[in-house]
């Protein structure tokens, strides 16, 4: 009897982060110009199976995503116990950057989701020549809150199914049932605390708006892909932020929420291929 | 900037009212009268397996406030035993929901406009205010979410 299997490989690497010792779950699939995909708050690389299993993408990208620390199959550091999960900036781009460089990537595009769309803008600002490309999903360069952090670990309420339930809203309504409850899964697999301190990157650096002239999209391509069903990071607040960035390409998704690739993975290829393709030409001439 | 639109014209506010009806929620919502639409909550809630076993340990009086109109919902282990209408004098509840009755109605859309999708959706943009004891509300969020959302399901009855 032969039974599918998904052509994606998982793996650990070990890596030095903040001057400790960290081992480092990722997956990959594909062949190609390498093109890194960093997950969304609380959540894994898992969200990104739906690409790594697309043909149109994995003939000609290596599609490779990492679990953060403290995230999916990336433990903590020894001594977490003792200590409040807190991501920041800086501790973001290390990670980025420490990975890509331990696994060889030649200016890889950087596709980031959430938190991983935000961190795209301070790549863009402070080391854009080591990219070939940036896509920020679900990104902008200020958002206003809307609820209190504190309730994603407390005491008194599971945090998975408050995480889960703070987030449900955030997929849009016509993303298939299935999509939409694995997608929540996730977050409701999150480690204690940690999706609030993947939410204090937002807090400790709040607004990115003064320091957005210092993206040159001649350098690297800036790609903002936005839902519009997205009420945390709105296609309002993305257009806001492309405007103050001269090349900066937009485009709003219908029909889908904060979760692209993880909530309606069909709908969100027919907005990323032709982005893939741009730069894929890009590619080809610069080669 | 470079923007590419959807395969429709993106509107950054939402689509006004033409001659005063709103066409895209007319299309959308059910035509039953509000008060019908409320009076069901009952039934379709306690007629829901997976939602009842989301809220059995949910006991806790709340309140629907649905334009001038104050409904009081008495949850016992996550079934809705009485809806009662409003106003009535000195009736406690743990916390409240209170928008426009335009506004549950488009909440209650089958494929509900983008803001009007969820209730902090709502409560961020002004459109709802969620106020009281938010301990029931966010440890049994995903039932709460479940109730209020509960009436999309009539949206095709007309």
């Amino acid at each position: 009897m032969t039974a599918t299997i998904d052509p994606i490989v998982g793996r650990y690497v070990y890596l030095d982060l903040q001057g400790r010792p960290h081992r480092i779950y990722f997956e990959e699939a594909g062949a190609g110009i390498p093109l890194l995909c960093l997950h969304t708050a609380a959540s894994d690389g898992r969200q990104f199976r739906h690409m790594m299993t697309d043909k149109d993408i994995t003939d000609h990208f290596r599609v490779i995503a990492f679990d953060m620390p403290w995230h999916g199959k990336s433990t903590p550091p020894d001594g977490w116990q003792d200590e409040e999960y807190q991501l920041t900036t800086d501790a973001y781009i290390e990670l980025i950057r420490t990975f890509r460089d331990a696994l060889g990537l030649k200016k890889p595009v950087a596709l980031g989701c959430s938190i991983g769309g935000r961190i795209v803008l301070p790549l863009a600002m402070r080391h854009a020549k080591e990219f070939s490309a940036l896509i920020g999903l679900e990104s902008a360069a200020y958002q206003t809150g809307w609820y209190d952090s504190s309730w994603l670990h407390r005491p008194d309420a599971h945090g998975g199914e408050v995480c889960a339930g703070i987030v449900s809203g955030m997929v849009a309504p016509q993303s298939p049932s299935s999509n939409r409850w694995e997608t929540l899964w996730h977050y409701m697999q999150s480690g204690p605390g940690v999706f609030k301190g993947d939410i204090y990157f937002y807090r400790a650096d709040s607004d990115l708006r003064p320091n957005l002239d210092k993206i040159d999209t001649s350098v690297c391509p800036l790609y903002l892909m936005t839902g519009e069903y997205d009420f945390s990071c709105t296609p309002e607040n993305t257009l806001e932020t492309a405007a103050e960035i001269p090349g900066a390409e937009v485009v709003i998704m219908k029909e889908i929420g904060h979760f692209a690739m993880s909530e309606n993975p069909k709908k969100f290829r027919q907005y990323l291929l032709p982005v893939l393709e741009s730069i894929k030409a890009r590619h080809r001439r610069t080669r | 900037m470079s923007v590419k639109w959807l395969d429709r014209k993106f509107v950054l506010e939402h689509e006004k009212p033409q001659n005063g009806r709103d066409t895209m929620v007319d299309r959308q919502t059910s035509g039953l009268p509000l008060s019908e639409v409320v009076e069901r909550l009952p039934q379709l809630v306690n007629g829901n397996p997976a939602l009842l076993r989301r809220g059995k340990y949910v006991t806790t009086d709340i309140m629907l406030e649905i334009g001038p109109i104050p409904l009081h919902v008495a949850i016992i282990a996550g079934r809705i035993e009485t809806l009662s209408r409003g106003p009535l004098l000195m009736r406690s509840w743990s916390f409240a929901v209170r928008g426009r009755e335009q506004t549950w109605r488009r909440f209650w859309a089958v494929h509900p406009e983008p803001r009007f999708h969820d209730i902090f959706a709502l409560a961020k943009f002004g459109e709802f205010r969620i106020e009281g004891d938010f301990r029931p509300l966010m440890t049994n969020l995903l039932y709460f979410k479940g109730l209020l959302e509960s009436p999309r399901v009539l949206a095709d009855e007309r």
